[in-house]
């Protein structure tokens, strides 16, 4: 019999075999008697005696055919089913936190996993891939690496399978009436077949596609743009498509699923870097070994470890070096596991998702506490059968499995709700996250992985919540519980296990709360934080005359006559250009400058970003200046080269010297500083002041500028009228939109609101599952000590003074509770560093108003069973 | 996944019993009680409460094998064969049995 043949025969009970075979035996047995002369009715009955008792041998004989553990699973699972159909109550409220337990984890699991560890869909073999950055020595800051670089690293490397550069850009499309701005990526010839990922049209690139200055016009769009701005039509293959301006011809189409290869956003289009200057305002840089821009991806060898690769790749990189001492002093490269890659959303996202796993974990053990509690309850009913049970024999062993196996359902149905819960959360990043203008893409991913993990923790959590239930119950005294029926689970240890759980949720969630509340505070914060300039009344938005396919001189005479025009609008009460707005995800220009009398340390590069402004920049946006003057219309080409630094790049170069007058380098060229701006924020609020400084746009030019416009009031009406005035210089052009700077610097809080919106949604229901542990402990207290409650009552206490024994009992519990987990977030809080702003991870006013909330809540839970104290009917508890 | 059973002396028996039946030939339940009674005179007789039992226990261990088949008089019945597991448990029991009566016969004079 085979073993699937005898799992059939567990599950079924019943063996055809043995019947037949029985059948059989009695027949021939009866045919023998019948030839030694008996009758055959006779020979029958013969035949039935000697084969004995039908049932003792069926049975003996199925317990051979089948699985004695598949048979009590079966019983159990049968049990523990039929009882949590007929508790209906206690079934879902189990369940109901369990969900929530494991989706939270199974949805931060699927985040992870799907932004941080596998981010690529598609893309084969992420395990063996590692960003791309270079270093300079002296900093931490990490830059691009230039391509000449990249080149003599892929030529030398001899662990890396695949070079895979892939540099972000964008450009304003327009097919057919509508254009928007769609992200793409500048590529190496190879990226396609490197990646693993193969067009369901046309073709990737082909070797020598990344060589040339613009050389090589050809595109592949991605499977969404294919379908919706292109129909789906197949012939789309050799058609061309204006790309900033230069028809390009579309080669092929990318599978559906493929977003390119960047956290964050889900990339339109993919051309060779060979396109470079196309896509960066005419600057040609492939052959620049000053300039870096390359970002991308390695593919090591298999069994070739990081420490081995970077050790090589930074070898070749001292070479690089040597050979190129103007370049390349100080410069190195490093390797970096994706999760890490610091130029892209991953940078952003990585430690908030620390956070979330942390409280998705401290949800969890809330959750399995009260489980746990609820489970402890369930036994205290269940007594008088587990103690019947015991003592007709059985074993302890068989109690703690069948309690255990009534956990592992429980987990398993919460397991399944919570990964689609998981499923459904599984763009919620996404949705936390602010729009950008263009496709984001912020997915969780659930593979088996995934799976694994949540199952795991869904075994953990049984682990957690039913392990300690059920050796408790299988501990009862028999003789004990006989007895009386005070004594057995109800015991004092039962009572004194269901505190310490809620103990544990209430210094749990004090933690959580208290984390919430310094978020709270830090938004609070940021609200009112200023980035060093005026927000108030400030609109941005940004015209690119480059991809409408304007000569430099030609967008010179554009941008001013656009910035007159727009001063006229009634309203406005200043406008200005900038290459790249504050608070841009874009990077502003930087590059290797030399200062007037500072010497750097040997073999080191100073590198200062900066950016390029047109005259009053400064004035609209309400940067103020410390020192000497704004530019004007007459630092252009013609006018001596200058610039403004920022005080503290003043007060780091020139500490005891007056900044204006000085001179820096910039590209091989001496700069006049004629000015010092006040400090201001670049990238985000949270940054720390740091060095930057400004260049005349007319003397720096891009044709692709940030347009800031200051309005005397509220201006949300302006944006036709500016579209307008656009169109009327040029009906080609449409501005990105137009948003005010308030929305541009929140949406480089992200992070932030992410971790508030994880922070306060599960520090919220951690507090409610502790409350409702707290309450179920406090009314079975109640129940349980009605003879003692009823003594008093008899005794003479009075209803405030019972009140104040259930509360203060319940109260000492949440007490000590609140004093671990103060304690705890004390430690803890620091993980939160990076996230908070001008609040410390010990700001007391969080404290105390975590601390309160969570006093509250206790307070509330306690009431209602002290109320019920005052209740008793002392004749009626003292009797029963 | 399968728990050996502790061999007690009767079920060794039994046991051994039905493994040398067998190795004269394929041979269904009945057969296998009839034969033993048979051969030993009557003496030895394997209750089909426990024989049955054995015979699918020992199937389980792989020692026997069964199928149906169709006998002279037209019954279906379910024959054993033993398997080369089954030969070489066969051996070893006959061995270990052989190692007892030995011992006891030893004892009985001796004692």
């Amino acid at each position: 019999m085979g073993w699937w043949r005898r799992v059939r025969t567990t599950w079924s009970q019943r063996d055809d075999d043995f019947e037949a075979e029985r059948r059989f035996h009695i027949d021939a047995l009866s045919d023998r008697y019948v030839r030694d002369g008996v009758s055959a009715d006779e020979a029958r009955q013969a035949a039935l005696r000697r084969f004995g008792n039908p049932t003792l041998t069926r049975e003996r004989t199925l317990d051979a055919d089948t699985f004695r553990w598949l048979d009590d699973l079966r019983r159990d699972v049968g049990y523990a089913v039929r009882l949590l159909v007929r508790n209906p109550e206690f079934s879902l409220l189990a369940l109901f936190c369990l969900t929530i337990g494991i989706g939270a984890n199974a949805a931060v699991f699927s985040w992870i996993e799907g932004i941080l560890l596998r981010p690529y869909p598609l893309v084969v073999g992420q395990d063996r891939l590692f960003a791309v950055t270079a270093t300079s020595r002296g900093t931490t800051e990490h830059s691009s690496v230039s391509w000449p670089d990249w080149l003599d690293l892929q030529r030398q490397s001899t662990t890396i399978d695949a070079f895979i550069a892939d540099r972000i850009t964008g450009t304003m499309l327009s097919i057919g009436d509508r254009a928007e701005r769609a992200a793409g990526s500048m590529v190496s010839a190879n990226y396609f077949d490197a990646l693993g990922v193969r067009p369901i049209l046309g073709r990737g690139f082909e070797p020598g596609e990344d060589i040339g200055r613009n050389a090589h016009p050809v595109v592949v769009i991605s499977y969404q743009l294919w379908r919706e701005r292109f129909h789906g039509d197949p012939a789309v293959i050799g058609r061309t498509q204006l790309l900033n301006g230069l028809p390009h011809t579309i080669v092929g189409v990318a599978p559906e699923g493929f977003y390119g290869t960047f956290v964050g956003y889900a990339f339109q289009f993919w051309v060779p870097v060979s396109m470079q200057p196309q896509f960066e305002a005419g600057v040609y840089k492939l052959e620049d070994r000053a300039a870096q821009w390359v970002e991308g991806f390695v593919r090591l060898k298999p069994d070739v470890s990081i420490e081995r690769a970077q050790s090589e790749l930074s070898a070749i990189a001292t070479r690089l070096e040597r050979i190129h001492p103007d370049t390349n002093v100080g410069r190195g490269v490093r390797l970096w596991p994706l999760w890490q890659t610091p130029f892209n959303g991953a940078t952003i996202l990585q430690p908030t998702l620390v956070v979330s796993l942390i409280v998705v974990a401290a949800v969890l053990f809330v959750a399995c506490a009260n489980v746990g509690n609820l489970l402890l309850l369930r036994a205290l009913a269940r007594r008088q059968e587990l103690t019947i049970r015991l003592s007709i024999g059985a074993g302890r062993g068989r109690i703690v499995k069948q309690l255990l196996t009534e956990g592992l359902i429980l987990s398993l149905l919460a397991g399944a709700a919570g990964l689609l819960l998981a499923y459904w959360l599984r763009d919620a990043l996404g949705l936390l996250t602010p729009p950008r203008g263009v496709v984001l893409r912020l997915a969780g991913a659930i593979d088996w992985r995934v799976f694994a993990a949540s199952a795991g923790v869904g075994i953990g959590a049984t682990l957690l919540f039913a392990l300690v239930p059920a050796v408790l119950t299988s501990k009862i005294d028999l003789a004990d519980a006989l007895r009386s029926e005070s004594a057995g689970v109800t015991g004092p240890r039962g009572t004194w296990v269901r505190s310490t759980l809620v103990l544990v949720q209430v210094s749990l969630s004090c933690v959580l709360l208290v984390s919430a509340a310094l978020l709270i505070r830090s938004t609070l914060a940021l609200r009112g934080a200023s980035p060093g300039f005026a927000v108030r009344n400030l609109l941005t938005t940004s015209v690119d005359l480059f991809a409408a396919g304007y000569e430099p001189s030609r967008a010179k005479a554009f941008q001013d006559e656009f910035i007159d025009r727009v001063e006229a609008i009634p309203g406005v009460e200043a406008a200005a250009l900038s290459r790249l707005t504050p608070f841009s995800y874009r990077t502003y220009s930087s590059a290797a400058i030399v200062i007037d009398g500072y010497i750097p340390p040997p073999d080191q590069q100073l590198t200062i970003e900066y950016n390029e402004i047109s005259p009053d920049f400064l004035a609209t946006i309400g940067i103020p200046l410390a020192a000497g003057r704004d530019f004007t219309r007459a630092d252009d080409e013609g006018g001596l080269p200058v610039a403004i630094v920022d005080e503290t790049m003043a007060r780091q170069f020139w500490p005891r010297k007056d900044a204006v007058g000085r001179r820096i380098q910039l590209k091989g060229q001496w700069l006049q500083v004629v000015g010092v701006a006040a400090n201001a924020k670049y990238h985000n609020l949270l940054e720390a002041p740091m060095p930057f400084f400004y260049v005349p746009l007319r003397q720096h030019f891009s044709p692709t500028t940030a347009l800031h416009v200051r309005t005397a009031a509220s201006a949300a009406a302006l944006a036709p009228t500016l579209v307008r005035e656009i169109h009327r210089l040029d009906a080609g052009i449409s501005p990105s939109e137009l948003i005010t700077m308030r929305e541009q610097i929140n949406r480089t809080t992200a992070s932030q609101r992410v971790a508030l919106t994880m922070l306060v949604a599960f520090g919220g229901l951690a507090l409610v599952l502790a409350a409702i542990g707290l309450y179920g402990v406090m009314a079975s207290a109640v129940a349980q000590s009605r003879r003692e409650l009823a003594l008093r009552m008899a005794l003479g206490a009075a209803p405030a003074d019972l009140v104040r024994v259930v509360l203060t009992s319940g109260l000492v519990v949440t007490g000590i509770g609140m004093v671990v987990g103060t304690a705890a977030a004390l430690q803890g809080t620091r993980l939160l560093g990076y996230l908070l702003y001008e609040v410390g991870p010990r700001d007391p006013v969080a404290f105390v108003s975590a601390v309160l909330v969570v006093a509250i809540a206790a307070i509330l839970a306690c009431v209602v069973p002290a109320w019920r104290a005052t209740r008793t009917d002392p004749i009626h508890a003292l009797r029963g | 996944m399968l728990r050996r059973r502790k061999d007690d002396a009767l079920q060794g028996t039994l046991d051994l019993l039905v493994l040398t039946t067998l190795s004269r030939g394929p041979q269904h339940g009945y057969g296998i009680a009839a034969h033993i009674q048979a051969i030993s005179d009557d003496t030895l007789r394997a209750e089909e409460g426990s024989l049955y039992p054995a015979l699918h226990r020992m199937e389980h261990l792989g020692w026997i094998r069964a199928e149906w088949q169709t006998t002279e008089n037209n019954r279906r019945a379910r024959i054993y064969r033993l398997t080369k597991a089954g030969e070489k448990r066969l051996k070893e029991e006959q061995a270990k049995w052989e190692r007892l009566t030995r011992a006891i016969g030893k004892f009985l004079r001796y004692a």
